[in-house]
């Protein structure tokens, strides 16, 4: 099997052969995997998508492997959830969402575009995979990388919070805190990369990588019943994954498993930090970077080099991009958490605060299908709330003290 | 002592496999077009028409020339310019500096 048939270069079109590369030896354009359709469309069948197992290679003739699946057996097929009580919060007919904070082994979308990294990475023959990272993917990394065998080598910053660190030490990865900053750590991983031969799965195998974020639009329209929704909400930090729902979306109406794509593509992002926006609001297709300031660190990229992509996909659909506050973002989280039970790490926040803002503006119809894709669980940023929550009641251990407390409730 | 010109790997072909080469000081486009004399074909790789090309990232000092004068940033001895190629992503902002995008947790 495999329909993989090259890699070709997105500026300038180039091709180059299925191998660990990713970067346009000419232009430095990023690298694209190119499928052949027409084979897909014989096999992939919406039938046959529904006989599979319930996870994330229900698709995998448009993910980018020759062989069978060999990691992630258990990721993907997250519920897309009927938000009825937020709908109503925010006066709209039919709202999703995809939650994704509940992705196996490690609780954000990281998990899908690891899956399809480490298969691809043992296509390649490679014994160990690595990455730099400060979270969602460092985890995901040395979860996925413990399972199927890879020796793993992480690398953070030495700085990183203890939290965060436990959270990938656990698997017990060769974890390398790198005196300096996040930077450092990247520069460092550079020369690491062209000297050893590891898959460093956001460097070497990232046209590979890429491509698992669409499965999470593939979902999404399999879950709608076969259809693309009238709008959705992406959070954007490289552009990266609203990039690929928008293909995973094209890519089922080329091969005919839905019929329409009326779909609106909406990036959100945190004003502290909000490149991609800003040039939507502003009406051009050249990206200003900026120094992010924001509590939605996951979200903090300041120079998003697939944020022209994003751009033309946003146009594209005849979307928007809309940027919010850090009260916004925590308000928003809180929102999500006490009307539909979810609980979001910030770039949930994001996304929602954002949404938030385009049906008020009227950007997004109040009666068209909505769907917000919230990618990490909360519990892994719970510093961000600090200070934001809802107090305790303190009690003695009596039925008087606790009377006392009910009285002064709302109920 | 000249600028020092860092060379990423994919373009250490046309450099004789240097790492590292000596460039001219004035503006950072200049010391392009100068790498070009040198080294033939580099140049059309980093600019076309006198503007850098949308994926390639240039640092001096560390500092992205966004941030400075884009193309007319200037360059003197002993300054040490970085040539990154600004593949898809990013990554949490770094302590310092700006975010280096070799590197990402890319929504």
């Amino acid at each position: 099997m495999g329909y993989v048939t090259g890699l070709k270069c997105r500026e300038c079109g180039r091709d180059y052969a299925v191998e660990p590369v990713y970067v346009c030896e000419f232009c430095f354009g990023p690298l694209e995997v190119v499928y052949d359709y027409k084979g897909i469309k014989k096999v992939l069948t919406k039938k046959n998508i529904e006989k599979r197992e319930q996870n994330l290679w229900r698709y995998k003739e448009l993910l980018p492997i020759d062989g069978e699946p060999q990691v992630g057996l258990e990721s993907g097929c997250t519920p897309l959830l009927k938000a009825e009580n937020l709908a109503k919060e925010l006066g709209v007919n039919e709202l999703y969402i995809k939650d994704d904070t509940v992705v196996h082994p490690t609780l954000s979308f990281k998990d899908r575009v690891v899956a399809v990294a480490l298969t691809k990475a043992k296509e390649f023959g490679f014994d160990t995979v690595a990455c730099a990272s400060t979270g969602n993917l460092a985890q995901a990394v040395s979860a996925h990388g413990a399972r199927a065998g890879f020796k793993r080598f992480i690398f953070i910053p030495a700085t990183l919070e203890p939290s965060k660190i436990v959270a990938s030490l656990v698997y017990e990865p060769n974890l390398l805190a790198v005196d300096g900053s996040y930077d450092d750590v990247n520069r460092l991983c550079s020369e690491i990369a062209n000297k050893y031969k590891w898959a460093f799965v956001n460097i070497n195998i990232r046209p590979f990588y890429a491509e698992g974020s669409k499965t999470q639009g593939f979902e999404i329209a399999e879950q709608l019943g076969w259809k693309a929704p009238d709008n959705i909400v992406v959070p954007c930090a490289s552009g990266s994954l609203l990039t690929k729902i928008w293909k995973s979306f094209k890519e089922f109406k080329e091969i005919g498993i839905i019929k329409e794509l009326p779909t609106k593509l909406f990036g959100a992002q945190a004003t502290g930090c909000s490149p991609i926006a800003a040039a939507m609001k502003q009406g051009t297709d050249v990206i200003r970077p900026v120094k992010p300031d924001t509590v939605a660190k996951s979200l903090a990229i300041g120079n998003p080099a697939d944020g022209f992509y994003a751009l033309q996909a946003m146009r594209e659909s005849g979307g928007y991009a809309e940027d919010v506050s850090d009260r916004e973002i925590i308000d928003a989280i809180k929102l999500l958490a006490k009307t539909e039970g979810v609980f979001a790490e910030t770039a949930g926040g994001v996304t929602l605060a954002c949404a938030k803002k385009l049906i008020e503006t009227g950007k997004i119809s109040r009666d068209e299908s909505i769907v917000l894709c919230i990618t990490g669980n909360g519990l892994k940023t719970q510093e961000a709330l600090s200070g934001h929550m809802a107090s305790v009641h303190h009690i003695k251990a009596n039925l008087a003290s606790f009377e006392d407390v009910l009285k002064g409730l709302k109920t | 002592m000249a600028v020092k010109v860092k060379i990423p790997s994919p373009l250490q072909r046309l450099t004789e496999g240097k790492e590292e080469v000596e460039g001219k000081p004035g503006t950072v486009i200049g010391l392009l077009n100068d790498l070009e004399a040198k080294f033939p074909g580099i140049g059309e790789r980093l600019s076309e028409g006198g503007k850098i090309r949308r994926f390639v990232n240039i640092y001096v000092n560390e500092e992205d020339i966004r941030f400075l004068k884009a193309e007319q940033t200037e360059v003197k001895d002993g300054d040490e310019v970085s040539i990154v190629p600004a593949i898809a992503g990013g990554c949490e902002p770094p302590r310092e500096g700006v975010a280096n995008l070799l590197f990402v947790e890319n929504h």
